[in-house]
C-alpha cells in the first residue's frame, strides 16, 4: 500500500481513490451528520469501508510527515509535532494503523505501557485507529488506560468514577445554586468538581458565586474543588482581584482558528494555568485546568480545514494535555443533530472521544447528553453512561433530575451516578468517600443513607 | 391509585422545602438508588412535549389567514430544506429560500418598507402558533404610532433566523424582524424569539442582530416584548445599527416593570383580534 497521496484501494472491479490523508480520514470515519454537513463524508457505505481498509494499511508514522492542518498556519499542529516524543513512539513506529489496533487489544499493551506510549502518539494516529475500531474495541482499550490527577482529591484511580456537581440556575440565584449543591452532596456527588455554568459574565456576580461555592467547601471541609465555567480571561481577572478560584475553565478546539473563535490561544491558556497554580490552593496536587470539548465545534466556527470532526476533537485533546488538566470532558450531545444526529451517533462519538482522550493520557470524562431536537432520549443516555462506565470513564455530570434548567439540555443525574455505582461497584475519589461516610451521608459500602433534619449539611443550610 | 401503594419503597428527601429555591429538579426522593416512578414519568412527559414541539407541523396557511385579519399582507415562503429531517441536519438549507419562494418575493411590487416581518417555525411551531399573533397584536399599535411602513409578512416554513436576511433583501426593507420558535427546553416547549437586523442581506453575522428571547406565558410577556421590539427598531433606524453595539436600554422606560401605555393613537383600531 502506497503511503502517499492519492490513496487507492481496489475492491473487486472498483478502485476507490482518496485525494489526500484528510480525505481518507474523513471517508473512513463512521457516519455522522456533521461530516455530511461539511461535505466531506463517504458517499456510500462501501466507500466508507474501502477507506477503512485503506487506512488500516497506512503506516502510523505517515502522520508525522503529513499534517492534516498545515504546520505553518496552525499553532495546534505545531504543538502536536514539536512536542512529539520519538523515543516513546519507537515501540509502535513500525506498525500500520491496523497493526496498532491489534497491538492495543493484545496483552502486550498494558496499563503502564500505554501510559509510557502516550507522549509518542499524536491525536491523528489515535483518531485514525479509532475509525477502524468497533465500540467494544474502544471500550476495552480505553479501560486499560489509567490516568490519575490531583487537586484536593485523587481522581482516576482504577475502580473509581467521579461526578461533577453542576448546580446551574437560570438567574444565577445564590439560594437556588446552593439548594442544588446540597441536593448533589446528599446524593454523594461532587468529587470531580462543583462546577457552575453562570448566566452572567459580570465580575461581581461571578465573584459572589465563587465565594458561595468556596464557602461551602471550606465550611464543611469537603475534599473537592470549585470551578466557575466562564471565559479564561474572566477567570484571570477574577484571580487578579483576589477571588477564590480553584480550577480555571476553558472550552478548547482542535485548530488555531477554532480556538480563536473561542477567544483563546495557547499562550493565554498557559497564562491562566500559571495564575491558578500560583494561588497554591490544591492540597494533594496542582492540576488546575478544566477543559471542555466536543465534536463539531471547529466546523461550527468555520475553522475545520476540511478535516473530519472526530479527528479535530482528538486534536483538541493535544491542546488540553499541554496544560496537565485535572479534568477534561467532551460535551458529546450538546451541539445538536446537525453534528451528531441521533442516539447512535452520540453513543459512538462518546466512546471515540473517551478512547482518544485516554490514549493520549488525559483524565477524560463525558457529559452524556442530548438536546430536544436530536433523535435521542433517556434510554440512549442510559446506554452511553453504562458503556462509558465499563470503559472506565473518569467522571460524568451530575445535574438535578438530569434536566439543566439553565442550559436547556438533558445530561446525567445524581440518581444516574448512584445507579452506575451500584451496578458496577464503582467508588468515588477516596478522600471524598471518607468525607461522605464521616458526614453520615453514605455508609461504608458507599450507598446513600436516609437523612433526617439533623444532618449537619441541612443544619448548616438554614 | 392511592398514595400508599404509589409511595411504597420510596425514600423521601429531608430537604423538600429547598425545592422552592430553584426550578431545578431537586429533592426527588429515590426508589432504592433510582428515581421514583412519578419522577420518571413526569420527566418523560416534559420531554415528549418538547419533542412534539420540534416536530409539530407548522400550520402556515391558518397563521397567514389570521395575520390577514390583523390587516397585514401575508406571503407564504419555504426554505430550501424540504422537510423536518433535512432541516435538522442541514442548517445551511434552512437559511436559504426555495427557488419558488425567491421568485414569489421578487414578483411582489416594490415597497421598500421600514420593516419586513418574518414569522418562522424555527425549532418550535408550537411556539409560533401560540405566541406570534398575540405578540404582533401588541406590536402593531407601536408601528402605527411611529408611522413605520410595513412590508408583506413572510410566513416561513423550515426556516432559520438568517432566512430573514434573504426575505428582507428581496423586499428592500430597512430592517427585518424574524419571529421564530426557539429550541424547546423541558420547562418551556413554546418559547418564541425575535431577531432584529438592520439592512438585511445574506452574510449578516449573529453579532449584527438584536434578540428578544423567552417570549411565552411565564416568560417575557407579549406587551413587554412588543414594547422592547419597538424601542429596538426606533433606535436601530435612528442610530443605523443593530447587534452588539446596540444595547437594549428599554428597561429605563418601564413603569413598575411594565411597558408604558401608548399615547392615544390617531389611527383606526385594528379590525379584529
Amino acid at each position: 500500500m502506497a503511503a502517499h497521496a492519492p490513496y487507492r484501494i481496489t475492491l473487486g472491479y472498483r478502485t476507490w481513490t482518496f485525494v489526500d490523508l484528510k480525505d481518507l480520514m474523513a471517508k473512513a470515519t463512521p457516519p455522522r451528520s456533521g461530516d455530511r454537513l461539511a461535505g466531506i463524508a463517504a458517499l456510500s457505505a462501501e466507500e466508507n469501508v474501502a477507506a477503512k481498509l485503506c487506512l488500516a494499511d497506512l503506516p502510523l508514522k505517515t502522520f508525522l510527515s503529513e499534517a492534516l492542518v498545515p504546520y505553518e498556519e496552525d499553532e495546534v499542529t505545531r504543538l502536536i509535532l514539536d512536542r512529539h516524543d520519538a523515543a516513546a513512539f519507537a515501540r509502535v513506529s513500525h506498525l500500520t494503523v491496523g497493526g496498532f489496533r491489534d497491538y492495543l487489544l493484545s496483552d502486550q499493551a498494558t496499563s503502564d505501557g500505554l501510559a509510557a506510549l502516550a507522549p509518542g502518539l499524536t491525536p491523528e494516529m489515535v483518531a485514525a485507529v479509532s475509525k477502524i475500531m468497533r465500540n467494544q474495541d474502544l471500550i476495552l482499550a480505553a479501560r486499560k488506560c489509567v490516568v490519575v490527577t490531583r487537586f484536593r482529591n485523587t481522581i482516576g484511580l482504577p475502580g473509581t468514577l467521579a461526578v461533577r456537581l453542576q448546580p446551574n440556575h437560570p438567574a444565577d440565584d445564590p439560594g437556588g445554586v446552593a439548594a442544588s449543591i446540597l441536593d448533589g452532596l446528599l446524593y454523594g456527588c461532587g468529587d470531580a468538581v462543583i462546577g457552575l455554568n453562570p448566566v452572567s459574565d459580570s465580575l461581581a456576580t461571578l465573584t459572589d458565586l465563587a465565594r458561595l461555592i468556596d464557602g461551602v467547601i471550606q465550611r464543611f471541609a469537603i475534599p473537592t474543588q470549585a470551578c466557575i465555567l466562564t471565559h479564561i480571561t474572566t477567570s484571570i481577572e477574577m484571580m487578579n482581584r483576589g477571588a477564590p478560584l480553584d480550577l480555571v475553565f476553558q472550552s478548547v478546539a482542535g485548530t488555531q482558528a477554532a480556538n480563536e473563535g473561542f477567544g483563546v490561544t495557547l499562550a493565554l491558556l498557559r497564562e491562566g494555568m500559571e495564575a491558578a497554580q500560583a494561588l497554591k490552593r490544591g492540597t494533594v496536587g496542582d492540576n488546575v485546568m478544566y477543559f471542555e470539548t466536543g465534536q463539531g465545534s471547529a466546523l461550527s466556527a468555520g475553522a475545520h480545514h476540511g478535516v473530519d470532526q472526530q479527528t479535530l476533537e482528538a486534536r483538541a485533546y493535544a491542546v488540553a494535555r499541554e496544560f496537565r488538566p485535572l479534568l477534561v470532558n467532551t460535551v458529546v450531545g450538546f451541539i445538536g443533530p446537525e453534528y451528531l444526529y441521533d442516539g447512535k451517533q452520540i453513543i459512538r462519538a462518546g466512546l471515540e472521544d473517551h478512547f482518544c482522550g485516554k490514549l493520549l493520557g488525559l483524565p477524560l470524562g463525558c457529559d452524556v447528553c442530548y438536546t430536544n431536537h436530536a433523535e435521542a432520549d433517556q434510554d440512549d443516555m442510559d446506554t452511553l453512561l453504562t458503556l462509558l462506565a465499563t470503559a472506565g470513564v473518569t467522571y460524568v455530570m451530575g445535574v438535578p433530575g438530569a434536566d439543566d434548567v439553565m442550559l436547556n439540555y438533558q445530561s446525567t443525574s445524581f440518581h444516574d451516578a448512584l445507579y452506575i455505582r451500584r451496578l458496577l461497584g464503582l467508588k468515588r475519589a477516596p478522600e471524598f468517600e471518607v468525607w461522605l461516610e464521616a458526614m453520615g451521608i453514605a455508609g461504608a459500602d458507599g450507598r446513600p443513607l436516609p437523612q433526617s433534619p439533623t444532618q449537619p449539611l441541612l443544619q448548616g443550610w438554614r | 391509585m392511592t398514595d400508599e401503594p404509589r409511595k411504597a419503597g420510596v425514600t423521601p428527601d429531608a430537604w423538600v422545602h429547598l425545592s422552592r429555591a430553584t426550578p431545578a429538579r431537586i429533592a426527588l426522593g429515590r426508589a432504592g438508588d433510582s428515581l421514583p416512578t412519578v419522577e420518571v414519568l413526569r420527566f418523560a412527559l416534559a420531554h415528549a412535549q418538547a419533542r412534539d414541539a420540534v416536530h409539530t407541523r407548522f400550520d402556515a396557511g391558518a397563521l397567514a389567514a389570521r395575520l390577514g385579519g390583523l390587516g397585514l399582507v401575508p406571503v407564504l415562503v419555504h426554505s430550501a430544506a424540504p422537510d423536518r429531517a433535512t432541516y435538522l441536519a442541514r442548517p445551511d438549507l434552512g437559511r436559504q429560500l426555495a427557488p419558488a419562494s425567491q421568485q414569489a418575493l421578487a414578483a411582489l411590487p416594490a415597497s421598500d418598507p421600514d420593516l419586513a416581518l418574518v414569522v418562522a417555525d424555527g425549532l418550535s411551531a408550537t411556539a409560533v402558533h401560540r405566541q406570534a399573533l398575540p405578540l404582533l397584536t401588541a406590536f402593531l399599535p407601536w408601528v402605527r404610532q411611529a408611522g413605520w411602513r410595513l412590508g408583506p409578512v413572510a410566513v416561513a416554513s423550515q426556516a432559520r433566523v438568517a432566512l430573514g436576511d434573504r426575505v428582507g433583501q428581496a423586499l428592500g426593507a430597512r430592517a427585518v424582524a424574524v419571529l421564530i420558535g426557539e429550541r424547546p427546553g423541558l420547562s418551556a416547549p413554546d418559547s418564541l424569539g425575535v431577531y432584529l437586523t438592520l439592512n438585511p442581506r445574506p452574510g449578516r453575522l449573529d453579532a449584527e442582530r438584536n434578540c428578544l428571547s423567552n417570549i411565552r406565558e411565564g416568560g417575557l410577556a407579549h406587551d413587554l416584548a412588543a414594547f422592547k421590539l419597538a424601542w429596538l427598531l426606533r433606535e436601530a433606524l435612528r442610530r443605523q445599527m443593530t447587534g452588539v453595539a446596540l444595547k437594549d436600554e428599554s428597561d429605563l422606560l418601564l413603569v413598575d416593570g411594565r411597558a408604558p401605555a401608548l399615547p392615544a393613537a390617531p389611527m383606526t383600531e385594528r379590525q379584529e383580534t
